[in-house]
């Protein structure tokens, strides 16, 4: 199978910040690609150069085939891009917008307003196809600004944090959305903070961390690369941590986790069932009180902390810090 | 998978893609009525001011009067009016910057002149508005046409040639500001000093005499002279400068160079614009 985007040796720099420090992937045709990483790793810089909005300082980078830099033209005739923030303008109405964007990609009038027609159908969004975004929710801005990504059938989509910001409702149904146009032969690159929406969407996770890839592979590789089961328990005192972790070290299979906020301990077992009965009988023993204890399967929350050493930031509502004066699109919903 | 549908030659692009933006800007100023109001507002203010309050104030030599004053004034807030319209320009581009919808333009395959032609083709529509509601206001306090009409036209083509020679200027600005809230201080700031020392509200003569070198090469001060010959008006202790003598070649002269320079800036500011602006 072809590659739908070819990264090799990507950088980029902001002044002293590094953005981007050489990073390689490759997305194949009709694909999912999940790019995932906390705030600051270079998840939309690596998105925007992609979307030949941005030059990277050096290394190349390949869409359907185009060269990013030099045919610029060519990309921009395959994709569509749905950023980080919304791309829509507030005063017009939803139709407005489409119109605009489409007539801008080169349709004629007439299947301008056909296809603005037909996304505002498939979107839910013919209600409010004549009012103006700015009563939008968030959740309509999402879907509208989607949808404008989609008037030229872009055979490549790029989707920037498509979800955040949005109701686990919205978010069922933008997963379902895009889903669909995967079916439909679509090729995805999705930024996302949300492990678990990597792993329901993604067929390949690249995991970016300061500029660098520190992982990459399908879901459960990655999942595997952390190792099998494991034990997640809450000591109900901080000081009891590192005693639990003594008593554990027997039937641990690697090293332990320790997060001391949260008082959690993460210990890889390979006994199953029998490990987490052998696990309370040993904290039982040492006369360590439990909060909570479970065998669970590693996710993806795993592997991110025992790659970057932290857990997957949460994701707050605030745009992120050293941003002064960006608005965030999120902000404007009314539910 | 679909790429662009019709075929069409570069400029036919440009000049399709720059009407598709206009309109979304016109829209804009339909849906928010109240930006157009105030916009029209601002120099019948001026006019109201500076004709009925500081006018008794300003020493105009021998053919003063308040009813000459007027008709001295008037043409200078044509010139100020002029300038003060492009500042919108300047907060509107930021703002398209800063909320991603310039993202989205600069990722579709429409011609990368046409973003900022659209929206200074716009802005040009707002000001002849503008220079409408002026001339009317004008005419109530006792302005009058005096030269002919061909004079006239040119004129009116020079102010329109200013304002849209300025929008560029704008949009060029806008382009490097990183807020709107930035943006909005920045396309003022510039604009009061060169307003207020040139011919617009006073005599070139009764400025100290530092300051008149300044003001009489002061495009907003020939653009102002300009309009005075052009509409016949009086014009008091005439200067025997250069640009006292030739101000309407020279307000030409200057409208075209300022968009000669900052039209092609602009769309390369645009173009490889590098920080701001998140997708
Ligand atoms: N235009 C810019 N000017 C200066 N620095 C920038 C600019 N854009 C990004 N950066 C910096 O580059 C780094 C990577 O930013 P980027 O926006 O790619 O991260 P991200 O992974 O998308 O983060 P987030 O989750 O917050 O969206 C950050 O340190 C950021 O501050
Ligand atoms: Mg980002």
């Amino acid at each position: 199978m072809s590659s739908a985007i070819e990264v090799s040796g990507l950088t980029k720099h902001f002044g002293s910040v590094k953005a981007l420090n050489g990073i390689n992937f490759e997305v194949e045709q009709g694909s999912v690609l999940g790019l995932l990483g906390p705030n600051g790793s270079g998840k939309t810089t690596t998105v925007r150069i992609l979307a030949t909005l941005l030059k990277p300082d050096s290394g190349k980078a390949v869409v359907s085939g185009f060269d990013v830099v030099e045919q610029h033209d060519e990309v921009r005739a395959v994709i569509g891009l749905t950023g980080q923030y919304a791309a829509v303008d507030e005063y017009l109405t939803g139709r407005e917008n489409l119109e605009l964007f489409g007539r801008l990609f080169h349709l004629s009038k007439k299947n301008a307003a056909k296809r603005a027609d037909e996304l505002l159908e498939r979107f839910d969004l013919s209600d409010a196809a004549d009012r103006g975004i700015k009563g939008y929710s968030g959740g309509m801005r999402r879907r509208l600004d989607l949808a404008a990504s989609l008037i030229g059938q872009p055979s490549i989509l790029f989707l920037d944090e498509p979800t955040t910001g949005l109701d686990p409702r919205s978010r069922l149904g933008m997963w379902e959305v895009i889903n669909d146009l995967v079916k439909d032969g679509t090729t995805v690159l999705l930024t996302t903070q949300y492990l678990e929406e990597a792993d329901q969407l993604a067929s390949k996770i690249v995991v970016l961390d300061h500029g660098n890839v520190i992982a990459q592979g399908t879901s459960d590789e990655l999942k595997t690369s952390v190792g099998g089961d494991r034990i997640e328990l809450v000591v109900a005192k901080s000081q009891d941590l590192a005693n639990a972790v003594n008593s554990l070290t027997a039937i641990a299979s690697g090293e332990a986790v320790t997060d001391v906020v949260a008082r959690r301990i993460l210990v890889p077992v390979s006994g199953g069932s029998t490990s987490i009965v052998e696990a309370v009988r040993r904290l039982d023993e040492s006369k360590i009180e439990i909060e909570d204890i479970a065998l669970r399967r590693p996710t993806l929350d795993d592997v991110f902390l025992s790659l970057t050493g932290h857990i997957a930031e949460e994701v707050t509502e605030e745009v992120p810090a050293g941003r002064g004066g960006r608005r965030s699109a999120k902000s404007g919903g009314k539910k | 998978m679909s790429t662009t549908e019709q075929q069409r030659p570069v400029l036919g692009w440009l000049v399709s893609d720059t009407m598709a933006v206009a309109k979304r800007h016109v829209l804009k100023i339909t849906r928010i009525p109240e930006s157009l109001f105030f916009a029209l507002i601002q120099p019948v203010m001026f006019v109201l001011l500076f004709a009925f309050v500081f006018g008794g104030a300003i020493n105009l030599g021998s053919d003063g009067g308040p009813q000459a004053y007027r008709e001295f004034l008037i043409p200078g807030i044509f010139a100020q009016t002029v300038m003060f319209a492009v500042a919108s320009i300047t907060v509107g581009i930021t703002d398209d910057a800063n909320r991603g919808i310039m993202d989205r333009f600069r990722s579709l395959p429409m011609h990368p002149g046409a973003v900022l032609g659209g929206h200074t083709l716009a802005s040009l529509i707002e000001s002849s508005l503008v220079i409408v509601m002026l001339s009317i206001t004008g005419l109530a306090v006792g302005w009058r046409i005096r030269g002919g009409l061909t004079d006239a036209v040119l004129a009116y083509l020079l102010l329109l040639l200013f304002a849209y020679a300025l929008s560029w200027v704008g949009a060029w600005i806008g382009l490097h500001m990183p807020s709107p809230e930035v943006a909005g201080t920045a396309g003022l700031a510039w604009i009061f000093p060169l307003t207020f020392a040139s011919s617009v509200f006073t005599p070139i003569a009764t400025m100290p005499s530092w300051l008149q070198g300044f003001a009489q090469w002061n495009p907003v001060s020939c653009l102002a002279l300009a309009t005075r010959e052009l509409f016949g008006n009086p014009i008091p202790f005439p200067g025997e400068s250069f640009p006292e003598q030739h101000p309407v070649a020279l307000s030409f002269g200057y409208g075209f160079l300022l968009l000669a320079i900052f039209a092609p800036l602009a769309v390369r500011a645009f173009k490889t614009r590098n920080s701001g602006g998140k997708a």
